[in-house]
């Protein structure tokens, strides 16, 4: 009778495939997390729509030009200035000409009212300007809005924005300082 | 007492590795699970500018890429960017057919969710960028993302 138990398969370099396997699926693994700025683009405007009048004083104007170069109300401006301009401008300041008016708002989560500046950062570039430039402002911007968030939630929740985990919180936070960037369409004067 | 020590005195016992392929094949799932592959392969040339107020970009599913930059054969293509959606070339008229198809691609709950991640070099002027998002305005691809990596706190 020809019933012999079937040899064992050998094992032995099982762990030499896999590691093969191992080493080509380390190698292809790429493990880098997106990052990046993240902005909301205004809806397409209808043609028949007119144009929002907003109080000179209520806009803090950005223009960058194909030179890279900043003016910040009117004024030359440097980049490292530019969230603390940002930080002065929107943070409310009642009863001062200088500053943008202020309103008071409702914030539902707090069932507080709260003064908000109403405040516009506007920005505009040249089509020359460099993408990296143009990152550089809008991280600025975004840095000073981020302080003035911290700054909201420290006086109301004793964290900072990053920290806030519950949802109405950072919603609170949200609707008391908003991000106000308005961004004009780009002018070609300095050409490509 | 010679009969107690009947079987020391040899060399030390090999380690017993009949385990080690099951260990390996752990870390090989892990890696297989884990792996996102490539999906397009890249003809434009992207160093990302740095930022240091950045946020995760979180469901990679629901993000979109435009690839703006200069081409990687700069012999065959210039030194202007370009900008490069899917595997191919492309012009500003093919973004919002681009759009349209990612938005296809996507489940109806999904729809809302979806970003476009804008991968763009920091040398690119930002004219064509401008342009790229005049086309997603229009297209109604509203939330977008400026692709940045983590940078210094202080440049210079």
């Amino acid at each position: 009778m020809a019933r012999k138990a079937s040899p064992e398969i050998n094992a032995g370099s099982m762990a030499d495939i896999a590691f093969l396997l191992l080493i080509f699926f380390l190698v292809t693994t790429t493990m880098d997390v997106d990052t990046g700025i993240t902005r909301k683009l205004p809806p397409p405007v209808e043609n028949n729509e007119e144009d929002i009048d907003v109080k000179d004083r209520n806009v803090l104007k950005i223009l960058v030009n194909s030179q890279d170069r900043l003016l910040v109300d009117g004024k030359p401006g440097d980049i490292s200035q530019l969230k603390y301009k940002v930080i002065d401008f929107i943070t409310p300041h009642p009863g001062n000409d200088e500053y943008p008016e202020v309103t008071t708002k409702h914030i539902d989560q707090l069932n507080m009212d709260i003064t908000v500046s109403k405040g516009i950062v506007s920005l505009k570039n040249d089509r020359g300007t460099s993408y990296d430039m143009y990152i550089q402002v809008q991280n600025e911007l975004a840095a000073g809005f981020n302080e003035l968030k911290d700054r909201f939630s420290m006086e109301m929740y004793g964290q900072k924005y990053s920290a806030l985990i519950d949802n109405d919180k950072i919603d609170a936070v949200n609707a008391a300082v908003p991000v106000a960037i308005s961004e004009a369409e780009p002018e070609d004067i300095g050409g490509k | 007492m010679s009969r107690f020590k009947s079987s020391k005195s040899k060399g030390s016992p090999g380690i017993n590795t009949s385990s080690l392929p099951d260990i390996i094949f752990m870390l090989l799932f892990f890696f297989m699970v884990t792996t996102v592959m490539r999906e397009v392969t890249l003809k434009v040339k992207t160093k990302l500018p740095q930022a240091t107020e950045i946020q995760k970009l979180e469901k990679k599913s629901l993000v979109s890429y435009i690839y703006i930059g200069p081409p990687v054969k700069s012999a065959l293509y210039g030194t202007n960017s370009r900008i490069q959606l899917n595997d191919t070339f492309a012009t500003i008229d093919n973004i919002q057919e681009f759009v349209a198809k990612e938005r296809e691609d996507r489940d109806e709950a999904d729809k809302k969710f979806i970003t476009t991640s804008l991968k763009v070099d920091g040398l690119t002027k930002m004219g064509i960028v401008s342009d790229v998002k005049q086309e997603l305005r229009k297209a109604g691809a509203l939330k977008i993302n400026y692709s940045t990596r983590k940078g210094k706190k202080e440049k210079r």
